[in-house]
């Protein structure tokens, strides 16, 4: 059993409740148990750190020195939004690194008897701890029906791997974990490109042109590649995605229906859970045709075609990419 | 102690000492201060190290009796050798002369002229304790072995082991790949002329394989080194061939009958195949092919042997095996060369996941016409040819993330590759670099020659090569994303073909090497030399030389220059016949030597053997450097350093603090 502090943020209490309820279900299969730092508030998402830097970061230092304060023994905390988790980051980051910030935001935290020292807070993503502390082993052995014959392109966005702050879990440019953890879960793994660009955040309140044009790079990426699904960490990502898909193809004249699943929900389907159960059905792009594809047995594995006499071999994959950049 | 009679010298180094340090003060404070400590004479001057400074110290030598010298000037790296022979030439043991510091470590780190100069007399009162402590000593003698070793067959091994034995001395080259050449043999054309690589390296590698002076030693790697310089012991391990090289006539049947085809990752970068018995190349030196037995069906099965079956001469034999050599040299030379950066690694070049980004190498065997497209340059598909090429500089390089430093060669091996993809393909070329840096001979004027040839050239760092596409004019391509520094904008540029000029590296075992001969690596992982700039080519360790890219990246004008200047040197030592080593050195007091060994590793020039019988550790005096290492790590205190004695180092602390004018040293 591994207890982590946790930290919701907004989203997973209003549109993205199912990805909350889908992980307190597949929590549980993982022996994990999470407890809510207690009068947590908004992270202030991505547009506050832009207008003010002080307030930005008191924000977030509150809600670390809550948890540091909750925390008897050191447990880390998981954030399963990747904008709450690259706050928390980098709040703690930056307060480490200048002592006037540090000092600021404490002067403001003292005002509420709080205080907080950088450092103290061990700040994880969801996917982190399900793909690093409890492993793709343990994983595997709660999986009851796997997700045979249903492509998966796993989207991480760009908020988990960027920028490398110390202890950053993947490849900043090409992550994998989760490819990892679909494929254990029996899933088929499409690749991905753009599995790590910006879906547009905000953007799609700022600058809608802007928005759409990233969202329409990653659906067309996707079902250029053959995905029936996309798995999504983050609820910004899956609303984007999932809520604008109309607009995309208004604005393109294409015609994308690709639905947008919480990785937690795909996890809760193989661990045996219905559909009801993860939220299915609540998302705008029905999912229920595309998990339809999901097999009893596994796809039998499509030969590769002989390469042809004059095709030059490729370059290994280099498997070890994260442990190389974790030497540096 | 009999009181001393000792001489101080203060050097004004122009005005890099006398600018910082107010010189005549110190000179009369040197005079007057510590006359009770035995100085009969202090004097200020110019340029000490001048003849007429030299001149000076010995004439109060002759005339005033002096018994120990002091000179105060720069650092013991420029000129304690200056100064000793000074001494020694007015009949003086010229290690009871102590130079002292006040450049390096007073005028040139400190503005406050006052402060200086109260530093400068600290240093001085205990360069002056300290002398009194010193002993004549006498240098050692020891023969040179004129055999020299010269490790790593490119071209600056190559080099360097045909310009000793061309003087008539014998070398052993040993070489780790089946064939010498090393990254040289695998080019098709070279900069800045673009001459054939292949024309002007194989004549030097027939030469090398048939030299008279040279015992060529391939497919070996250096298992030991003990010994010194002039007389080293080298145990060498000579991997089991399997081809017998007395029968052998390199008709390269065996290698057209062998079933096994493997991808070739080191002579064909990966893009090619070779067979499980091989030569890297046709030309290879030796022309004996190579069995890798893990890739061999017979060593895998017990089955195959179709070598064997085709062999006229009947020189394959499954049954040898390694063979370990003992070699006898006085003198090493190492050129181990360089490994490429691996590209997987930068992630966002998307090497090994796109199948049209190749690294420089790949690259290379490309363009080469005996490469596995016979020169033609295509996509990894091994058709088509690409109507747009982009080529990315420092991949690796100048890269917090991965190599801090340049590595000389891409700026000018992109052009290379810029003007060879114009000329055989006339596709468009896009040169992505930061700066360019094309320094040396001739270079400027080729980067003149493919600017007119119409290549597009573009500043900035590459953000990312991606097949993803945003526009129909991306489809299917590779998007180079830019910010084009010159414009100010983002720049998306597709292209059909990607190559990355990758950083040279040190090669993955440079640190074990560098231990095995007793040498440092630098913090980049390149082997380090004595001097950046006055001796590029000898280490700190005496006898061991390098040359090429193992001591950092350079191009082939200057590894050339590098293996003929380190065989220079060893030539002169080899001419020499015996030379006198350093009489600085640690020693061991057997009887306080309690037998724990501590020592034994730690020495950098493993120095240190344990006497089994005696169970006390021994020090080689002619290994042992002087470096101080072993004196400090001994928990019995049973090591003491000539020069370096605990006496002479507290007596100079003593001096340093003063303490010799504030109290009478009781000694
Ligand atoms: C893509 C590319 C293109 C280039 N083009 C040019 C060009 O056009 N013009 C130019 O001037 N320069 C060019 N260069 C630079 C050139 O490659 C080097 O200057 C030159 O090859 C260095 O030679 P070297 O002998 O020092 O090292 P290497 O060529 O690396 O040779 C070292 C040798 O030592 C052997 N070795 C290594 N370790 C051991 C060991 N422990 N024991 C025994 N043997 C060992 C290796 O097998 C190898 O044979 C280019 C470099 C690259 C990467
Ligand atoms: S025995 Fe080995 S090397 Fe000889 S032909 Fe067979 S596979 Fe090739
Ligand atoms: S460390 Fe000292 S006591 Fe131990 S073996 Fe070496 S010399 Fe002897």
């Amino acid at each position: 059993m591994q207890t982590y502090s946790y930290y919701p943020g907004c989203a997973l209490e209003r549109n993205a409740a199912v990805y909350h309820d889908s992980l307190m279900a597949v929590a549980e299969s993982l022996d994990l148990t999470f407890t809510e730092v207690a009068d947590w508030n908004c992270c202030g998402a991505t547009e506050y750190i832009t207008i003010d830097l002080i307030p930005a970061y008191a924000l977030v230092g509150r809600n670390l020195a809550l948890a540091a304060e909750q925390n008897c023994n050191g447990r880390s905390l998981v954030a399963p939004c990747s904008a709450c988790f690259l706050n928390l980051k980098k709040a703690d980051h930056y307060l480490a690194q200048s002592p006037e910030l540090n000092r600021k935001v404490n002067q403001a935290l003292a005002a509420g008897g709080l205080h907080y020292e950088p450092g103290s807070v061990h700040v994880k993503h969801l996917l982190e701890i399900i793909t690093e502390d409890v492993g793709f082993e343990k994983v595997a052995r709660a999986v009851k029906r796997p997700l045979f014959g249903l492509k998966i392109a796993p989207y991480y966005g760009c908020l988990i791997v960027r920028p490398v702050f110390d202890g950053t879990f993947d490849d900043a440019e090409q992550p994998t974990s989760m490819d990892t953890l679909m494929r254990t879960i029996g899933a088929e793994v499409v690749d991905f490109p753009a599995k790590a660009q910006c879906c547009g955040g905000h953007m799609t309140q700022i600058s809608e042109a802007v928005a759409l044009h990233l969202i329409h790079q990653l659906l067309k990426n996707a079902v250029d590649h053959g995905a029936d699904v996309i798995a999504a960490i983050c609820p910004m990502c899956q609303l984007n995605l999932d809520a604008y898909q109309d607009a995309v193809n208004k604005h393109y004249g294409t015609n994308f229906h690709i639905p947008i699943l919480y990785f937690t929900q795909l996890l809760g389907l193989a661990f045996g859970f219905g559909e009801a159960t993860m939220g299915i059905g609540q998302e705008l792009v029905d999912a229920r045709p595309a998990l339809a594809n999901i097999q009893v047995k596994p796809l039998k594995p499509v030969k590769r075609k002989r390469p042809s006499k004059t095709e030059l071999p490729m370059p290994p994959k280099l498997q070890e990419v994260r442990s190389c950049l974790k030497n540096e | 102690m009999p009181q001393e009679r000792i001489g101080v010298y203060v050097c004004h180094c122009g005005s890099n000492i006398a600018g910082t340090v107010d010189v005549e003060e110190l000179t009369a404070w040197a005079g007057e201060a510590l006359r009770h400590r035995g100085v009969v004479v202090a004097r200020d001057y110019k340029f000490m190290c001048s003849s007429l400074g030299q001149d000076l110290i010995a004439k109060d030598i002759k005339e005033d009796a002096l018994t120990r010298v002091v000179v105060a000037a720069c650092s013991p790296h420029l000129h304690e050798a200056t100064f000793r022979k000074a001494c020694a030439d007015a009949g003086m043991n010229p290690y009871l002369c102590e130079l002292v510091s006040i450049r390096e470590q007073v005028s040139w780190v400190h503005t406050d002229k006052a402060a200086a100069t109260a530093k400068a007399k600290a240093v001085i009162s205990g360069g002056v304790e300290r002398v009194i402590h010193h002993a004549p000593l006498e240098p050692m003698s020891v023969p040179i072995n004129p055999a020299t070793l010269v490790v790593g067959g490119g071209i600056a091994g190559i080099q360097a082991a045909m310009e000793i034995a061309d003087s008539g001395f014998h070398v052993y080259l040993v070489e780790r790949e089946p064939s010498i050449g090393g990254h040289m043999a695998q080019f098709d054309k070279t900069f800045p002329t673009l001459d054939c690589a292949a024309c002007i390296l194989t004549p030097k590698m027939v030469s090398i394989g048939s030299h008279p002076h040279i015992t060529l030693l391939t497919y070996s790697e250096v298992e030991q080194v003990d010994g010194y310089v002039g007389n080293f012991n080298v145990t060498v391990r000579k991997k089991a061939s399997y081809v017998n090289s007395d029968l052998c006539t390199g008709c390269s049947v065996c290698e057209e009958k062998c079933p096994k085809s493997v991808i070739d990752p080191v002579f064909e970068a990966g893009l090619g195949y070779r067979k499980a018995i091989y030569r890297s190349f046709p030309q290879a030196v030796p022309k004996f092919p190579v069995i890798d037995a893990d890739n061999c069906i017979y060593f895998d099965t017990g089955k195959c042997k179709a070598c064997e079956i085709h062999c006229e001469a009947g020189a394959i034999d499954f049954e040898q095996e390694d063979q370990i050599l003992e070699l006898n040299v006085g003198n090493i030379i190492l050129a181990t060369g360089y490994d490429l950066f691996d590209a997987r690694r930068e992630t966002q070049y998307g090497y090994g996941r796109l199948a049209n980004v190749f690294t420089s190498l790949e690259f290379e065997r490309l363009t080469n016409a005996a490469g596995p497209t016979n020169g033609n340059i295509v996509l990894r598909d091994g058709e088509t040819t690409p109507k747009s090429v982009g080529i990315i500089h420092c991949v690796g390089s100048r890269d917090r993330k991965f190599n801090n430093y340049c590595s000389v060669i891409c700026c000018m091996q992109s052009l290379k590759f810029a003007h060879l993809v114009k000329e055989r393909t006339g596709a468009e070329v896009f040169n992505f670099y930061i700066d360019m840096r094309t320094a040396y001979k001739e270079y400027d004027e080729f980067y003149q020659r493919v600017l007119s040839e119409g290549v597009h050239f573009i500043r900035g760092r590459v953000a990312e090569v991606t097949d993803v596409s945003n526009t129909p004019e991306e489809e299917d391509k590779l998007v180079i994303q830019i910010e084009d520094t010159r414009i100010g904008r983002q720049r998306r540029i597709p292209v059909d073909m990607v190559i990355l000029s990758a950083a040279l590296e040190p090669r993955h075992d440079s640190d074990e090497v560098a231990h095995q001969f007793g040498i440092s690596c630098s913090v980049n992982g390149w082997f380090i030399e004595k001097h950046p700039k006055l001796d590029p080519v000898a280490t700190m360790t005496e006898g061991i030389y390098i040359a090429g890219c193992a001591q950092g990246p350079k191009d082939i004008p200057s590894t050339v220059t590098q293996g003929a200047a380190a065989a220079a040197r060893v030539l002169g030592r080899i001419q020499q016949k015996e030379m006198a080593l350093e009489p600085i050195r640690a020693e061991v007091t057997e009887a306080l030597c309690s037998g724990c060994r501590i020592c034994n590793n730690l020495c950098p020039y493993t120095a240190i053997v344990f006497d089994e019988a005696k169970e006390v550790s021994v020090i080689n005096a002619a290994l042992c450097q002087g470096c101080g290492t072993c004196v400090a790590a001994c928990p019995s205190n049973a090591i003491s350093g000539t020069q370096f004695s605990n006496e002479q180092v507290m007596a100079q602390l003593h001096g340093l603090l003063m303490l010799n004018i504030m109290e009478p040293v009781v000694s």
